[in-house]
């Protein structure tokens, strides 16, 4: 059902580097539970509605009311690089 | 290349996405300021920044502008609205997803009549959504590094999709121009390109006039001004010519507008097509908006543009011309309105307004709403012109000063010595000297030239140093000399 | 009687009658862990912060508290039990901790837990695993093992852990202690590291049902920074700890009680039942039908939240950032590949693959949407289960405490470890777990009890009736 190759297509798309033994081991993995989770195909879901939300909440919001930001300083704190009051990271080709 | 003919067989087919930054107080999930133009990663806080455990909230400030703009884009409004995830990997996106609306955006299914090419034409608005903004990624050419700015991330957007209806760069354009303006009525975005709090791309295909299918199509991306949208557009629409004339396939890609060159560029092609893997945002409860709170809305929204534009034109019988340079901006058409219910002239008060203020206050690089000229103030100055008090030069100059001192026209005739000189008396004696010292140019007015009249006034102002009323001298010397 | 031995509710009692300081708890608790937690290794890290016990000893309830490693703490390090958060120190409090210091708690540590609560015994921690107390060889369930182990060895006198599939109520059975999972949007969620933002909650994990309560009133609450929080008022649970259920109905399902399920936990489960009847609960048998379906619907709605809450673990801005040393894609990519492929253990990334899978395109509908539907199918049971019945008792976990490294190797085996926790979750319902028994092993065996939306009350009535009339939560472990 799942391929290697579909494991390392997820893999770049959850940013997530494998090794080959790696890309073996999860297929397997993910083989056997996406089988366990076919299960599901049993039952008839035709007329039901999605569940995304257990409580019946509606219309929370706030004010557009102004709180006090962070610092430059208290932002960056937790940098692992930084550099003229930025977050720096490795070169982005556009 | 040609012209006439390739223009005639093929058609291009545009539609644009607008990215709008509402201009609420504070971001559209938390309470930091939404404020553009500080330094960098000072107007953060934990929720924009996606740090772990934080959770949004939407600003209930957002959703009404959000409503604003599609009740104003004659939009129906979806009885329920719900957030989406929209998941990618990017520096300038925290949480590696943005929060936005996939399946039920705000608004859908509406339109905007666009004046163009001398006609309103209507114009499909797919869909308006809200959504958050993500920072600023900055490039250090020098370096192998980049870097990020967070005080974006958050921002309200409203992402403004058109039908593909529009049927050329022109058109785009015009689209562009009164969507601003509309947006701008609402007073919910600056919608200044400038300042990046309005942002568009484009999709463009051509096809064979008559056709009904669609051409492959490219995005455009990078236009950062509407001139820039047009010139984009005309590049490609000419590009997608040439290459159908050539018999090849247009590739369907996304392409960057490179201002300085004139042409686009196509980008560095990606992996494959982002694969968004949109779900319902599970922090974000769902919204309900009845019927009676979009009427309540409704009944906020200001009288826009087009409305305007005709109703001034009927109510105050000025021309389409005038009417159109008062709607650009809601503070001059309400200035105006003032102004012609104190006074009946209204092509006077437009001449003014649209003439010497506008003027004045672009040399002065000054917004309309920040004057310091009252409605009440322009009828006495226009009052004082055409009565005879001051000259319309001097007119000029008493507007000058109130703009730079704020001080009121009675005021400024008398504490600048501007009040035209107009009793006979007075002129009299002037144009007495000025006929004796001009005997020559006299004589030839009395044997028909007419027009020499008008040197004898100037002569005239010259002596009474620009003060005497030069329409009551024109009158007395044209009496004195002809009758 | 060493003071770390005692509930916080008799700790309380101690302090009105002037016999005890909060220091002297404090310490007391500090000297149990220097003596057990070589073994039992409930803690990743201990607060360095100096307590102030004047200011404390003048709040409500001064008693020192166990904190899961997945809640942020200002100035204080939290990792989720991962290599990828190293270093992160939040810049602000959960608002479960700002009630916390607000009530006066004293704040022992970060006790250890499966990575992002990935885990359903506390052997997916970066950290390596916690021992149960009452065996050093077996595992102390998870993803909250860290919590309940401390509780249960006195390393602390009441903890917090969250509570996703089951992740508090099931190393609570496995522990021997008590084990609450709110109802869904009665404890806030801020500051929590999300798991699973449809199903996370917060909750107690205590040494009796009263502590439970009162540590209850503490946390829960309306929360305008969590939209998901429910603005109901809180009631004093401390006012349903009655001694009776007299007239109050509950339900078995049939489900949870299939052919060869094992014989000791199902007998300690019977003889509870008799316990409550004696004290005038009515039972009856009722179905929750879907409930075959419940660890499969976990696994798809819960992974696909869990791999877009992960996705912000990418060394851009905090936490740990790995360059690998040949390029590969590009530099950015790179990074984030690199960063996260070294970051997370291998069920963090089981289930982000699990998850990016249901939900990209071609199979949202087959899995995620499915998935979804089927939640409504599995809420709609207890629903209707609740027209009929106040209550539901069922087994918290299908055994008691399995060996270290028995289910690592299968994860689906593993998984299916939560099969009577799980739906109570996807449906957002209260339960909660206290001790009913002791294997012929001496491993605890654990009771399930499950209730309607918001009506903790009942929980904690049932819970307290039936704790009061047995010795289980008595017995003392001897590490």
């Amino acid at each position: 059902m799942i391929t290697p190759d579909d494991v390392r297509k997820v893999a770049s798309l959850a940013r997530i580097y494998l090794r080959e033994e790696e890309v073996r081991h999860l297929t397997k993995d993910l083989e056997k539970i996406l089988d366990y989770i076919g299960k599901l195909e049993k039952l008839n879901i035709a007329d039901i509605e999605p569940t995304s939300h257990v409580l019946p909440l509606k219309n929370v919001y706030r004010e557009d009311r102004l709180q006090e930001p962070l610092s430059q300083k208290e932002a960056l704190q937790l940098a692992v690089e930084k550099h003229a009051g930025c977050f720096k990271v490795p070169k982005v080709i556009e | 290349m040609s012209s006439n003919s390739t223009q005639k067989k093929y058609e291009p087919v545009i539609g644009l996405e607008v990215h709008l930054q509402l201009n609420t107080r504070t971001k559209i999930f938390c309470g930091c300021p939404n404020v553009f133009g500080k330094d960098p990663n000072s107007q953060t806080d934990p929720v924009s920044l996606g740090l772990p455990g934080t959770l949004p909230v939407l600003n209930k400030k957002a959703l009404e502008y959000g409503i604003k703009a599609g009740l104003a884009l004659n939009c129906k409004i979806s009885p329920l609205i719900k957030f989406d995830r929209k998941n990618y990997y990017y520096p300038d996106l925290p949480k590696g997803y943005q929060i936005s609306q996939y399946d039920h955006p705000i608004a859908y299914d509406g339109f905007l009549m666009v004046p163009t090419a001398n006609r309103l034409k209507k114009i499909g608005i797919t869909r308006a959504h809200l959504e958050e903004d993500a920072g600023k990624l900055i490039h250090d050419d020098q370096s192998n590094s980049s870097l990020v700015d967070y005080n974006r991330t958050g921002t309200p957007l409203m992402e403004i999709v058109t039908e593909p209806d529009l049927r050329s760069a022109q058109e785009a354009y015009d689209y562009l121009h009164i969507l601003k303006l509309t947006l701008q009525y609402l007073n919910i975005s600056d919608c200044d390109m400038e300042k990046g709090s309005l942002r568009c791309d484009a999709n463009i295909s051509i096809r064979k006039v008559g056709s009904s299918t669609f051409g492959t199509k490219t995005e455009l991306k990078n236009m950062n001004s509407f001139k820039a949208v047009k010139a984009g557009l005309e590049y490609e629409i000419a590009r997608h010519q040439k290459v159908l004339e050539a018999e090849e396939r247009i590739v369907q890609e996304t392409r960057l507008w490179n201002e300085a060159k004139g042409v686009t560029i196509a980008m560095r092609s990606k992996e494959e097509a982002h694969d968004y893997r949109y779900f319902p945002e599970p922090d974000l409860v769902p919204f309900v908006v009845s019927q009676e709170q979009i009427e309540d809305i409704l009944r906020t929204l200001p009288e826009l543009p087009l409305a305007k534009l005709e109703r001034l034109q009927k109510e105050y019988s000025i021309s389409e011309y005038d009417a159109q340079i008062l709607i650009q901006d809601p503070t001059i058409a309400n200035f105006f309105e003032t102004c012609a219910k104190q006074y009946n002239d209204t092509k006077k008060i437009c001449n003014w307004i649209n003439g010497d203020l506008l003027k004045e206050l672009n040399e002065r690089k000054i917004d309309f709403k920040d004057i310091t000229l009252h409605p009440g103030q322009l009828v006495r100055l226009i009052q004082k012109v055409e009565d005879g008090t001051i000259s319309n030069l001097g007119g000029k100059d008493v507007l000058k000063i109130i703009l730079d001192t704020g001080r009121n026209v009675d005021q400024i005739i008398t504490d600048e010595g501007l009040a035209q000189v107009s009793d006979d008396g007075t002129l009299k004696g002037i144009i007495d000297e000025v006929i004796n010292e001009n005997k020559k140019i006299v004589e030839q007015i009395r044997d028909g030239k007419e027009s020499a009249i008008g040197f004898l006034v100037g002569q005239a102002m010259k002596k009474s140093q620009g003060k005497a009323n030069p329409k009551k001298l024109g009158e007395i010397i044209k009496r004195r000399l002809i009758s | 009687m060493k003071l770390n031995t005692l509930t916080a509710h008799e700790i309380l009692d101690l302090y009105h009658q002037n016999k005890t300081t909060a220091k002297d708890v404090f310490s007391s608790v500090n000297q149990q862990i220097e003596k057990a937690d070589k073994d039992v290794r409930a803690y990743i890290r201990l607060s360095q912060k100096t307590i102030d016990y004047k200011n404390i000893s003048q709040k409500d309830f001064p008693i020192p508290i166990a904190i899961k490693d997945n809640m942020c703490m200002l100035e204080e390090e939290t990792t989720c039990a991962s290599k990828i958060l190293t270093g992160f120190r939040s810049p602000y409090d959960a608002t479960v901790i700002e009630k916390l210091k607000k009530s006066g708690a004293m704040i022992i540590g970060n006790t250890n837990m499966d990575e992002f609560a990935f885990g359903s015994s506390t052997e997916n921690s970066y950290y390596g695993p916690t021992h149960n107390p009452w065996n050093l060889h077996c595992v102390p369930g998870g993803s909250s093992g860290g919590s309940a182990a401390a509780v249960a060895a006195h390393e602390a006198i009441w903890a917090i852990g969250s509570d996703t599939g089951g992740s508090i109520r099931q190393p609570a059975s496995f522990c021997g202690v008590v084990g609450l999972k709110p109802t869904y949007g009665r404890v806030s969620r801020y500051g929590l590291i999300a798991f699973a933002s449809s199903l996370d909650q917060i909750g107690p994990i205590t040494k009796d049902v009263r502590d439970a309560a009162i540590l209850l009133n503490i946390i829960a609450g309306y929360d305008p920074k969590d939209s998901t929080s429910a603005d109901l008022p809180v009631p004093d649970y401390t006012k349903s700890l009655f001694n009776n259920v007299k007239g109050l109905k509950i339900g078995i399902p049939k489900e949870y009680f299939i052919a060869g399920m094992d014989s000791e936990v199902k007998n300690a489960i019977m003889e509870a039942i008799c316990v409550l009847k004696n004290f005038g609960a009515e039972f009856s048998d009722i179905s929750l039908p879907h409930t075959e379906y419940a660890v499969a619907t976990y696994y798809i709605v819960a992974t696909a939240e869990a791999s877009s809450n992960l996705a912000r673990y990418d060394g851009v801005q905090y936490g740990l950032r790995k360059i690998p040393e040949q390029k590969r894609k590009s530099a950015i990519v790179d990074m984030y590949e690199e960063t996260r492929d070294t970051g997370f253990g291998d069920e963090p990334k089981r289930r982000i693959m699990l998850g990016t899978y249901s939900l990209s395109s071609g199979y949202y509908d087959a899995y995620y949407l499915r998935g979804l539907k089927v939640r409504t199918l599995i809420k709609k049971d207890f629903d209707q289960a609740f027209g009929q019945v106040d209550a539901i008792i069922t087994p918290t976990a299908p055994t008691t405490a399995f060996k270290i490294g028995e289910k690592t190797a299968d994860p689906l085996s593993m998984y299916l470890s939560d099969i009577y926790t799980i739906s109570a979750n996807l449906s957002g319902i209260p339960a909660i777990s206290i001790p009913c028994g002791f294997s012929k092993d001496n491993l605890p065996i654990g009771l399930q009890i499950m209730a309607k939306p918001f009506d903790e009350e009942t929980l904690f009535r049932i819970a307290y009736t039936y704790e009061q009339n047995t010795d289980w939560h008595k017995k003392q472990v001897g590490v």
